[in-house]
């Protein structure tokens, strides 16, 4: 029985033969590791062949951290739960490696209240910089632009102002980031509520703008060249230097929906900047909450940034001593006490 | 084998549009809104009707009615105090107050066990010899305690025992101090105070009760001003022991943040409804129940009712509140009840206040007689 079916370069037929091998290049210290193969439901969403893989030295020093940084992460957790596996997987949304306590400041904590945090950390940040490296490094070693990197470097910028020169300007690690799914959600709502709330920060505001334009951005240029791969839309490199009649009625269609179109090659600036921007402002305003700013509400009133409403209840009477300034930080678990449980043990585990 | 992706991806759709289904139109019935704040700003308590419904409908929820009431004259006649021997409290109620009072928290607290629960079975009213009638002394004064001078946050209603104990020895809900995410014990594993389901699932530190409402550690979690450097070396953990308090109350009360506060900026009185101001006032009362009432018992509770600290079970919002905003709908406890509505003039404590006499049997052990 004769079957028809749409073909274009998205839906193309799976050609089976001798894996393609790529290019030669002399900047690479390994050799690519196994052979290739296929897979057909790779195929379905992308190229159906499965390496060869360049791991290369950069890449085998990146994985070896961050399997390491992964790992004490996970057997804290393990250990959280008194190395019950059961346990391990029931509350494993809810488990964590947390970062020191105040009263550790900027100093190496004790091993168990932090330390592991800071070695986890330390690979982790090894890890995802040998990982950039080597993305620069591919890219150069195949003559590409070095688009992939510099998008990755405004990431990892959001990674390491939240983990290290956040709480390093803070003057204390506590401020970092606990590793774990649900403890990670928890801190973020907490850090917002403690600066004042973290919708009031612009910064935070035009990360939101670049990040759902991202989304909406990618929605209008992949519908678009899907809308036209009929016409030859799909082949958008070739679009770029010979416009056809795909580009033609893209064009017109934005034009006519929106008053303006994007050309077959700006369209990918202009993703590429939103996504670049999205974690590049989300640093800035990271980096000034708690060291510029204290309270982004009360900035956000100075600046006519924050509206106010009509009174729809009378306002809370202050009771007396409700402002009061004293603070004994002690009180706190963690927060430098003396009677302090944690503290205690740590110093029954050190003389033992 | 794309007839197993179509397969695949009809069972994931048909899932979901069940779950869609089953969530949306049969499982919960719709939400109930109640707004306080201006139109748009999300000042508002949102519900489940059903969950209402099942509240309100929970006897649980409703006040008990007077054992008998208070009779002309009844407050009339000699003292407790002159007729009993060893009234330390309640002395100062007439004969009639003082039966009728202890018929009454008889019913509110050990409506199975009786009198026995607290006075033994041997007939002597007097001798301190259960800790149940220890405890109840000190709880009675907390409750005239509360009543007298905390009605910034109980007035008009009032508590009394029921308010707490609503038939049962220990109220459903009350909590020990509880170390095991705070201690480093060993070389790895140390949870920071939370990491794991805690308060409303929450992975925040799972006992804020001891630091905020047995001690009195500053209950903070915003900054009140716009620059840094007023604040000393308050953080973003510190801010997590209050958020875990806040869900504390926030469950025990069964409303939203937005009861108390405005959320756009949690810590501005000026935005907040007045409700914040009648928390503020629990927050110390209870304080100073488990202090100065609660917490000193331990020294005559036995083992079996103490936690793994060694503390006696203490009392935070859900102790009264039973998950709803006002305790028993609001319903009076108090004004049927004079010898509850201030402390007694006999001073407190006194010397003996928290010593046990030996129990009848024990006693009798001694001397070798046999009990009957």
């Amino acid at each position: 029985m004769a079957m028809v079916e749409y073909q274009n370069l998205f839906t193309q037929t799976q050609v089976r033969g001798h894996p393609e091998a790529g290019i030669p290049s002399e900047k690479n210290t390994w050799s690519r590791a196994g052979r290739g193969g296929f897979s057909y439901l790779v195929g379905v969403i992308g190229n159906a062949q499965i390496g060869p893989i360049y791991i290369g030295g950069l890449g085998f020093a990146s994985i070896v951290t961050g399997v390491l940084a992964i790992n004490i992460i996970g057997f804290n957790m393990l250990a959280s739960v008194d190395w019950d596996i059961f346990e391990f997987v029931r509350q494993g949304f809810w488990l964590a490696l947390e970062p020191p306590p105040p009263e550790y400041g900027l100093s190496f904590p004790p091993l168990n209240e932090g330390g592991w945090w800071m070695i986890s950390s330390l690979f982790l940040l090894i890890s995802v910089l040998l990982w950039w490296v080597r993305s620069w490094e591919r890219a150069n070693a195949l003559g590409m632009g070095k688009h992939v990197a510099y998008a990755f470097a405004s990431a990892i910028w959001l990674f390491l102002v939240l983990g290290l020169f956040r709480p390093i300007l803070m003057g204390s690690w506590s401020e970092g980031v606990p590793y774990g799914v649900f403890p990670h959600l928890d801190w973020t709502a907490a850090l917002s509520i403690r600066y004042g709330n973290l919708f009031y920060n612009p910064f935070h505001a035009l990360s939101i703008v670049f990040l759902y334009g991202s989304t909406l951005l990618w929605a209008m240029h992949g519908a678009t060249i899907l809308a036209t791969t009929r016409l030859g839309g799909e082949r958008e490199i070739e679009q770029i230097v010979d416009r056809g009649t795909a580009s033609e009625r893209a064009a017109l269609f934005w034009r006519w929906t929106m008053g303006f179109n994007a050309t077959m090659e700006s369209i990918h600036r202009w993703i590429w900047w939103f996504a670049v921007l999205t974690t590049l402002t989300g640093g800035i305003g990271i980096l000034l909450t708690g060291t510029v700013v204290d309270n982004w509400f009360i900035w956000a009133q100075d600046h006519n940034f924050a509206p106010s409403y009509p009174e729809a209840y009378p306002p809370a009477p202050i009771p007396d001593g409700a402002n009061d300034p004293s603070w004994n930080p002690a009180t706190l678990p963690g927060m430098g006490g003396a009677e302090l449980p944690a503290a205690d043990a740590v110093m029954q585990g050190e003389s033992n | 084998m794309k007839r197993q992706i179509f397969v695949g991806a009809a069972v994931f759709i048909g899932f979901w549009t069940l779950m869609f289904v089953a969530w949306n139109l049969t499982l919960r019935t719709p939400l109930v809104q109640q707004q306080i704040g201006y139109d748009g700003v999300a000042m508002t308590q949102v519900d489940f009707a059903d969950d209402l419904a099942a509240k309100e409908n929970d006897p649980i929820h409703v006040a008990p009615e007077e054992v008998y009431p208070l009779g002309d004259g009844d407050l009339e006649g000699e003292r407790a105090g002159d007729i009993y021997e060893n009234v330390q409290v309640l002395g100062h109620l007439s004969d009639a107050q003082f039966n009728r009072f202890m018929a009454q928290i008889t019913e509110w607290v050990s409506p199975e066990q009786g009198c026995a629960y607290c006075h033994g079975e041997d007939g002597n009213f007097a001798h301190d010899a259960y800790y149940q009638k220890i405890v109840a002394r000190w709880m009675i004064r907390m409750t005239q305690n509360i009543n007298g001078n905390w009605g910034d946050h109980v007035a008009p209603a009032g508590v009394n025992c029921y308010t707490c104990h609503r038939g049962k020895n220990n109220p459903d809900y009350r909590w020990y101090t509880d170390v095991s995410a705070v201690e480093s014990s060993g070389k790895l594993g140390w949870k920071g105070g939370g990491n794991e389901p805690g308060i409303g699932l929450a992975t925040l530190p799972k006992d804020p009760y001891t630091p905020f409402l047995l001690g009195d550690a500053q209950i903070w979690g915003v900054s009140d001003y716009v620059h840094p450097g007023q604040e000393g070396t308050k953080g973003t953990k510190h801010t997590e022991w209050t958020y875990a308090l806040m869900n504390h109350m926030s469950i025990g009360l069964g409303v939203n943040c937005t009861y108390c506060h405005n959320s756009r900026n949690f810590g501005s009185w000026e935005q907040s409804p007045p409700t914040r101001t009648k928390a503020w006032y629990g927050i110390r009362m209870v304080r100073d129940a488990n202090a100065n009432y609660v917490a000193p018992t331990v020294a005559v509770n036995p083992a079996d009712q103490l936690g793994p600290t060694g503390d006696v079970s203490k009392i935070y919002c859900t102790t009264c509140h039973y998950n709803i905003a006002k305790p028993l709908y609001g319903a009076d406890m108090i004004s049927a009840y004079p010898s509850l509505q201030a402390p007694g003039p006999q001073p407190w404590p006194t010397e003996d206040a928290l010593m046990l006499d030996p129990k009848p049997e024990e006693a009798s052990l001694e001397t070798g007689t046999a009990v009957q």
